[in-house]
């Protein structure tokens, strides 16, 4: 190791100089000579069929280059990508960008709009004539799955796309759960819904397809510039090396930009029919409507425990929303969470179940957590429900169930291998920053005293899987890509250094954080790193940002290309140092003669050598440059314990959070500013799902929460102070030791915020509040626990 | 169409624009200020506030996307893109965003930035509930809101101690030259005709 420690240190952001003068590379401001504005008409029915459409009309407004439906591109337009196909025989339909015959959710494009302006686009939208004959629709997840039911595909004969079961007794990697659930002396059903969620990313979504040149250059404010190359190769049959993606500063993503989207195909073959660039930026009502949502599950869940808390198994049923097709990942992301039910805790018997349906909404999809927030909402709500039965504290039964630090490495009834953690410490330090104690007896007082305003107090002990992910799982689950992440490090000739990486960041600070471990790795300034993403012409190789992979399986392909660039610098060190290379050792960023502190040459005394190549040993290889892939051996396990204290207005219903205590172990950090950063989004994007946010539809299919005026993200005045604090278990596979943290948060918060509610209601008879808990609901509890409780009394 | 003169980060643009266009397209479009931006399309999200000024000469926070360019006639207006002050140094805000990390996609930011000026020149010395309330217009995804808390709360405090009013300098078209790579002509060397002249 070398001398200057960056990694560790709370780098101040290069990122930011550009974005806080405005000065930043949104898609939204590309100007191309010629480009032509796209507008898309989109379907104002859930289902329908499309008897008559016609773009003529359009093309005589103002301004219009073009006009053109679905039926149109028919045979040129391609069907919408799925990666993840998750059983053998899963019902995938066809995903036309542009509708053909029919349209199956309110908000999908029928038919697109090119003119020479935004506004005269927008303008000419209303021309374009379009007859719909409605068919019936579809939105019950449990009606969609009755005989007899209503199709989304009629060509299809079922709303079922797939079955999945996890079994821990077929799977070896534990018993039988019904035999658990036989013998249990204690069982807890519960059915948890989680409600649809929309990541809404700040920046609308934006693509630019430029079809001139010996390139298709396509701009998009994507999460996933490499997979979007090799799949809008693959859909529409352009060579490869034909396209080029460029990710440009992307602004927020949550899994909401994890998509090959209709757009982005739409503007492609705008691009390639007319010759000309082409532009599309949704607005916010389109984005709303027609990027996918995440969540929209029913959980059916038991859990079977012994009466001193020992829980013996789980059984989890999901039914799962796909919408109206299978998007990117669609299918996979109930699955992220199978192997996540466990939670933190070693009971023996499990299975989990799930089934994919079709409904006329748009697709579900990818959100901050995917799979792992709904799991660890279960478990803890569960744990709590089951303290409550057992009358423990709730850490005390969490206590007596999880895996213990001595314990690790951990092989769970999920039968994945927990890497490192210490439960008990990131929760003895919740505690002690939350003042639990003291907030239990003044919990004791009010509730004594009947003040209409009670207190609650929830925990979520929670882990999760990160660094996306080994190969070899995700073939087994039968994922359509791998896991692997580049990393190039090129050495300039005055020793600058550019870094290549196959990561696309957007918010998450990889330009600090690589450049903190370039600089400790080769000795070279931070600022004399610079690093470059997101541009398929200079990183070539990737596969993107999500499932908090970057810095768990990046940092390590980076880290291995810095170690490649040091020994390719040693025989040229060698050389200018006129020694034995075996003679020489790499400290403080310099070679030395091993016992000679003095002197030495740096990777730019090398790298000026290679340059000038005047004087290398014979055989050498003129550059320092390396690269590296690495594909993990396994996912990486933060945990952490989150505590979080509520004020519940009796009378009204308002929610407050009083305070929330965030301990988090991410493994080692680093840059802890930015891991606090993330820890702090999360745990709002998590306290979102728990007191603020709900993608509505009406009994028609209509987003009655198509806007911000009802899509309800928080805003500062809606939040606490947020208490944050790290444990660290170094990740044992990482060379850092860093485990991954961008979705922690959310993960971890919402069973927090939904337990801390219940636990202030709970004496009134409350146990169970369907999120989110917004005034009416938590009231309208209220109310039904007091008539139940009327009603037992008089019986 | 309809003729107007807008002064915005301190040069005088005359244009003309059809009555309908927003300010904030305007200003992207026709001006090349894209450091400001669209989040919305119902004036919640606060994105693309810039300071206006109102018919005393004062300038205020609006969102760009809820005024029309033609109610901009003849006012002054100030971007994030002219925020910095004609010493080249980054406004106290910036400089707090920045140390504080307040900002994660940056998307919001140039949006709070100038939300938070706003609130600085009104009330210079805010509680964190008041900063919280101040900034109740702007949605942020990313950072939960604390670190930008923490920043308007510094930069109010460095403010005070230097006796300063949060408003903006004399706007100048340039940003920190030496705060950001690429920022343009060196001071010395801009040419005179695009220094700020006083508005007629």
């Amino acid at each position: 190791m070398t001398v200057t420690a960056e990694v560790g240190a709370p780098r101040r952001r290069k990122e930011d100089a550009r974005l806080i003068t405005g000065r930043t590379m949104w898609t939204e401001n590309i100007t191309l000579p010629g480009m032509l504005h796209l507008a898309i008409l989109r379907s104002p029915m859930a289902h329908a069929r499309i008897t008559r459409i016609d773009c003529a009309p359009a093309l005589g407004q103002p301004g219009v280059v073009a006009a053109f439906s679905g039926r149109d591109v028919a045979d040129v337009q391609g069907s919408l990508p799925c990666a993840w196909l998750v059983t053998e025989d899963i019902v995938h339909p066809d995903h036309p960008p542009l509708a053909v015959d029919e349209v199956r959710h309110v908000g999908e494009a029928v038919a697109v709009v090119a003119a020479r302006s935004r506004a005269a686009a927008l303008d000419a939208l209303a021309a374009v004539e379009v007859d719909y004959e409605p068919l019936p629709v579809v939105l019950d997840l449990e009606q969609a799955l009755a005989e007899g039911a209503d199709l989304v595909h009629a060509d299809k004969g079922t709303n079922r796309s797939y079955d999945w079961v996890f079994d821990s007794g077929a799977a070896g990697t534990g018993g039988s759960v019904d035999e658990a659930l036989a013998s249990a002396e204690v069982v807890i059903r519960r059915r948890y819904r989680q409600q649809r969620l929309i990541p809404a990313f700040m920046e609308p979504r934006s693509v630019v397809v430029d079809p001139t040149g010996d390139q298709y250059s396509i701009w998009s404010a994507t999460q996933i510039p490499h997979i979007l190359r090799f799949l809008v190769s693959v859909v529409t049959g352009t060579p490869e090396q034909k396209v080029r993606v460029v990710a440009p500063d992307v602004g927020g993503g949550f899994g909401g930009k994890l998509q090959v989207t209709p757009e982005e195909l739409i503007c492609f073959v705008a691009a390639r029919r007319l010759g000309k660039p082409v532009k599309y930026t949704e607005s916010r009502a389109d984005s709303l409507v027609s990027a996918h949502h995440g969540r929209d599950m029913i959980q059916d869940l038991e859990l079977a425990a012994r009466r001193d808390g020992t829980v013996l198994g789980l059984k989890v049923h999901l039914t799962a929303n796909m919408g109206a097709y299978l998007g990117l990942v669609t299918p996979g992301i109930p699955l992220l969470g199978a192997f996540m039910y466990n939670g933190i805790y070693k009971f023996p018997a499990y299975r989990f179940e799930c089934t994919g349906v079709f409904t006329n909404t748009v697709i579900t999809d990818a959100y901050r957590g995917a799979g792992r927030p709904e799991a660890t909402y279960a478990i803890e709500r569960l744990m709590d429900e089951l303290a409550v039965e057992l009358n423990l504290d709730p850490i005390e039964v969490r206590r007596r169930n999880w895996i213990r630090a001595e314990e690790f490495p951990f092989t769970t009834v999920a039968g994945l291998t927990y890497d490192s953690g210490d439960y008990a410490a990131a929760t003895d330090r919740a505690l002690a920053l939350l003042g639990y104690d003291e907030l239990r007896r003044e919990q004791a007082q009010r509730r004594e005293a009947g003040d209409p305003v009670q207190l609650g107090i929830g925990v979520s002990t929670y882990t999760e899987m990160c660094g996306l992910a080994p190969s070899r799982v995700l073939g087994s689950l039968r994922y359509g890509a791998g896991g692997w992440e580049s990393a190039m490090v090129r050495v300039l000739p005055t020793g600058k250094v550019e870094v290549v990486t196959g990561t696309s960041p957007h918010g998450q600070g990889h330009e600090t954080a690589w450049s903190q471990i370039v600089a400790d790795e080769l000795g070279v300034p931070f600022d004399d790193v610079e690093v470059l993403h997101g541009d398929t012409r200079s990183s070539y190789k990737g596969l993107d940002t999500y499932g908090s992979r970057s810095l768990a399986v990046g940092g390590i392909a980076l880290y291995q290309a810095c170690q490649k660039v040091v020994e390719k610098a040693k025989p040229i060190a060698a050389r200018l140092l006129e020694c034995d290379p075996a003679d020489l050792e790499f400290t403080g960023g310099r070679f030395q003669v091993r016992g000679h502190p003095d002197g030495g040459k740096t990777i730019a005394d090398c790298s000026l050598a290679v340059f000038t190549s005047h004087d290398l040993p014979d055989g050498v290889e003129p550059t320092l440059d390396a690269d590296a892939v690495y594909d993990p051996v396994n996912f990486s396990f933060p945990h952490g314990s989150h505590l979080c204290a509520v004020e519940v207005d009796t009378q009204t219903g308002r929610v407050d959070v009083r305070s929330y205590v965030a301990v988090d172990d991410v493994g080692k950090a680093v840059n802890p500013l930015i891991v606090e950063g993330q820890v702090h989004g999360g745990v709002v994007q998590g306290i979102a799902q728990a007191l603020f946010e709900e993608a509505v539809y009406d009994g028609d299919g209509n987003l009655l929460s198509g806007t911000f005026v009802d899509y309800t993200l928080p805003s500062a005045a809606d939040l606490p102070d947020l208490v944050t604090d790290r444990t660290e278990s170094p990740a044992p596979g990482h060379p850092l030791g860093a485990k991954g943290v961008g979705e922690a948060g959310t993960i971890a918060a919402t069973p927090a915020v939904v337990n801390a509610v219940v636990d202030a209601l709970r004496h009134r008879g409350v146990s169970d509040i369907q999120m989110p808990c917004t005034p009416e609901r938590v009231w309208q509890a209220l109310q039904s626990a007091s008539r139940s409780d009327q009603q037992g009394g008089g019986s | 169409m309809a003729r107007i003169s807008i002064t915005v980060d301190g040069v005088r643009y005359d244009d003309d624009v059809e009555p309908r266009t927003l300010l904030v397209y305007h200003l992207r479009e026709q001006l090349g200020k894209v450091g400001t931006v669209v989040g919305c399309d119902t004036s919640n999200c606060g994105a693309c506030t810039v300071l206006m000024s109102d018919p005393d000469g004062r300038l205020v926070g609006v969102k760009s996307c809820a005024v029309l360019a033609v109610q901009a006639d003849g006012r002054q207006v100030v971007t994030i893109e002219g925020l910095a002050g004609p010493d080249n140094t980054l406004h106290p805000v910036q400089k707090a965003f920045h140390e504080r990390h307040a900002l994660q996609c940056g998307f919001c930011t140039p949006g709070m930035i100038m939300a938070a000026v706003d609130l600085l020149t009104d009330n210079p010395d805010p509680s964190d509930a008041q900063i919280r309330e101040g900034l109740e217009g702007n949605l942020c995804r990313c950072t939960g809101y604390q670190n930008i808390v923490r920043a308007v709360r510094d930069a109010a405090r460095d403010l005070r101690e230097a006796g300063r009013s949060a408003a903006p300098a004399a706007p100048t078209p340039l940003a920190g030259e030496d705060e950001t790579p690429d920022s343009g002509l060196p001071r010395e060397q801009v040419p005179d005709e695009v220094i700020p002249q006083p508005v007629p």
